[in-house]
């Protein structure tokens, strides 16, 4: 095992003699345990830190369990309550609403921006640079930033009241289904520098040569952009929609911080990430349904990633 | 942007500008570009530009004027040093560099010595080990952490900052990536380090580090920002206002300032620039990190 075969260089023989290779000389490269020394730190914190806790979620999910009481076995009854709770299919009503709002924008609207910036003219670094900017920030910080762009009395508001466009201000961050429009005007505004990177970065390798041929061939830009780069970018579009709808399916920050922490009016604009906190923390916390709610999270990514493992194949076959 | 790129005669290439790249662009093309860049620019930058504003406005002065107006009537720094009182600005700032100092070091560390032993070394269970990782892969943190919670309390860790840090510096995919960089190291190099008798450690130090610098930077880059920008697992694990990191801090501030947006814009720069600053400077070997080592296809 901890072994490898170390083959000296053959010397050039004349084709009648028997080709005889020099038997291999093996040398140990290693004691048997070093590999598990050097990969205990990562091995150790992904056991205790992810695997441990999620298989602990899934028991607890079965449990009546609450902090500082260990709780016993329930069953399915964690489940039933989340199916009979109207807070539950909001939540899960709001996580869907969030991909289907943010993913096609994500996916399109950098595409567009990274052909804009793809063309080396002069002082392109700089402003690629002003584009990723948003995307080093944290989320609480443009949360923050965009609550006051869209406060009832905020930039955009008084600039429309100004212009005479509206007469009363738009509830952007009270109003149940604004506010998710917000929050997902901030997820976008933020992804776009990211994503537009990793379009660069395929962009790239996209031959010059295709978009030659295609000149040759008399195509205009829209058509070259629609029958050269657009087939280029698919597996690239489609690794980007599963990224952004994995990532709304877990949204949290942006819905909390611009709802001052509420989740909305009534809280009807919350998220699953933010039922399994507000069900799952206090001293009254409950444990079990905010764990089965957990797992409904994540069945659902799961559920994701397996779809668009099944995509990938069947296109490429 | 429609004209038709020929390159034939004299008198049409003089109407074309010629790039860095090698490529050509038409005058008209690259008027409609910048106009265009310019919309992107004030969308990107331009929220930040109206709360450094804003920061900067004096107590004395309507912020909700019609129409709005951008320049402050008079710059001051009162907002600052109003921030700086109410609430431990720098202690928070204190607080998340070391969280994602401890961070980065784990991580790097952690990450890099499992790539190596996964692309390196020839051992049985191998497959196992890859097995842990790639399943961490499809867990999201969001969907344990109320059971990581109980977890960190368990061990006493609660409220405290080794708790921000310490479930949260090993990514499974920093030691993909690691081990990608490490298999690129060509097999015969090892071999002759294993002729001249170096042991492993030897050569995970001298040849196996210095060839994947790259791939470091890139993981310690994820790190800091997936650290510095956290916000769920830090508001989970923090009870004391004293602990609290930057983010947590600065919902803190909007919780009890909400009021003045002046206070809550000093403290959203405050928080921002530091960041701003380190990736103008580091930006060159970020984005050419992020065309070699993150997004391979």
């Amino acid at each position: 095992m901890s072994t490898t075969a170390l083959s000296a260089q053959e010397t050039p023989r004349t084709s009648s003699a028997p080709a005889r290779r020099t038997k291999p000389v093996r040398v140990r490269t290693h004691a048997p345990l070093t590999p598990w020394l050097l990969m205990a730190p990562a091995l150790l914190s992904a056991i205790v830190f992810v695997l441990f806790p999620f298989l602990n979620t899934v028991v607890l999910s079965f449990t009546d369990a609450r902090p500082l009481v260990g709780g016993s076995f329930n069953g399915l009854q964690n489940y039933r309550d989340l199916l009979a709770d109207p807070m539950f299919w909001i939540a899960l009503r709001n996580c869907l609403i969030y991909v289907v709002g943010a993913v096609p924008p994500l996916v399109i609207l950098p595409l567009l921006l990274a052909m804009l910036v793809r063309k080396s003219v002069p002082g392109i670094g700089a402003i690629r640079t002003a584009i990723y900017t948003p995307v080093i920030a944290s989320v609480v910080v443009t949360g923050l930033i965009w609550t006051w762009i869209l406060d009832s009395r905020g930039l955009v508001n008084s600039m429309a009241q100004w212009l005479g466009v509206i007469s009363a201000p738009i509830p952007f961050l009270t109003d149940e289904f604004l506010l998710l429009f917000s929050s997902i005007l901030v997820t976008v505004w933020q992804g776009l520098g990211y994503y537009m990177v990793v379009y660069l970065a395929v962009l790239a390798n996209v031959p010059r040569s295709l978009h030659e041929a295609a000149m040759m061939d008399g195509a205009g830009p829209v058509r070259r952009f629609f029958t050269v780069t657009l087939p280029a970018m698919r597996s690239t579009m489609l690794l980007i929609g599963v990224i952004s709808s994995l990532a709304a399916f877990r949204v949290f920050s942006e819905i909390f911080v611009l709802s001052g922490g509420t989740g909305g009016p009534g809280g009807r604009s919350s998220s699953l990430v933010m039922l399994i906190r507000e069900a799952g923390t206090g001293l009254s916390g409950r444990l079990g349904y905010s764990s089965a709610v957990s797992i409904v999270l994540f069945l659902l990514t799961l559920a994701l990633m397996v779809v668009n493992l099944r995509l990938t194949y069947r296109k490429e076959s | 942007m429609s004209l038709p790129r020929t390159h034939g005669s004299g008198a049409r290439r003089a109407r074309h500008v010629l790039l860095s790249d090698g490529e050509t662009a038409t005058r008209r093309e690259l008027v409609v570009r910048y106009l265009l860049l310019l919309v992107v620019i004030l969308i990107s930058i331009g929220p930040f530009l109206w709360q450094l504003a804003t920061s900067l406005k004096s107590i004395g002065e309507d912020l909700y004027s019609m129409p709005p107006s951008f320049w402050p009537e008079e710059f001051t720094l009162s907002a600052y040093s109003q921030v700086t009182e109410v609430i431990p600005v720098w202690s928070y700032v204190g607080n998340s560099v070391f969280v994602a100092v401890c961070n980065v070091s784990l991580s790097l560390i952690g990450c890099a010595l499992a790539g190596y032993a996964l692309a390196r070394l020839e051992f049985r269970g191998k497959l196992l080990g890859i097995g842990v990782f790639v399943a961490t892969l499809l867990i999201p943190q969001e969907s344990s952490m109320i059971a990581l919670t109980q977890l960190v309390n368990g061990m006493g860790l609660g409220n405290t900052l080794v708790a921000v840090f310490l479930p949260t510096m090993m990514s499974a995919i920093s030691v993909l990536l690691m081990w990608n960089a490490f298999l690129a190291l060509p097999k015969e190099v090892d071999e002759a380090a294993i002729v001249d008798g170096a042991n492993t450690w030897q050569r995970f130090l001298r040849l196996g580090l210095p060839s994947v610098k790259g791939t470091l930077a890139v993981v310690a880059l994820l790190a800091f920002m997936g650290s510095w920008n956290d916000f769920l697992w830090p508001l989970l694990i923090l009870s004391d206002p004293d602990k609290y990191t930057l983010t947590v801090g600065l919902n803190y501030l909007q919780g009890t300032f909400a009021d003045n947006p002046r206070v809550v814009a000093a403290g959203t720069i405050i928080a921002v620039a530091p960041l701003v600053v380190l990736f103008l400077a580091l930006q060159r070997v970020f984005f050419r990190g992020v065309a070699e080592g993150g997004v391979k296809e």
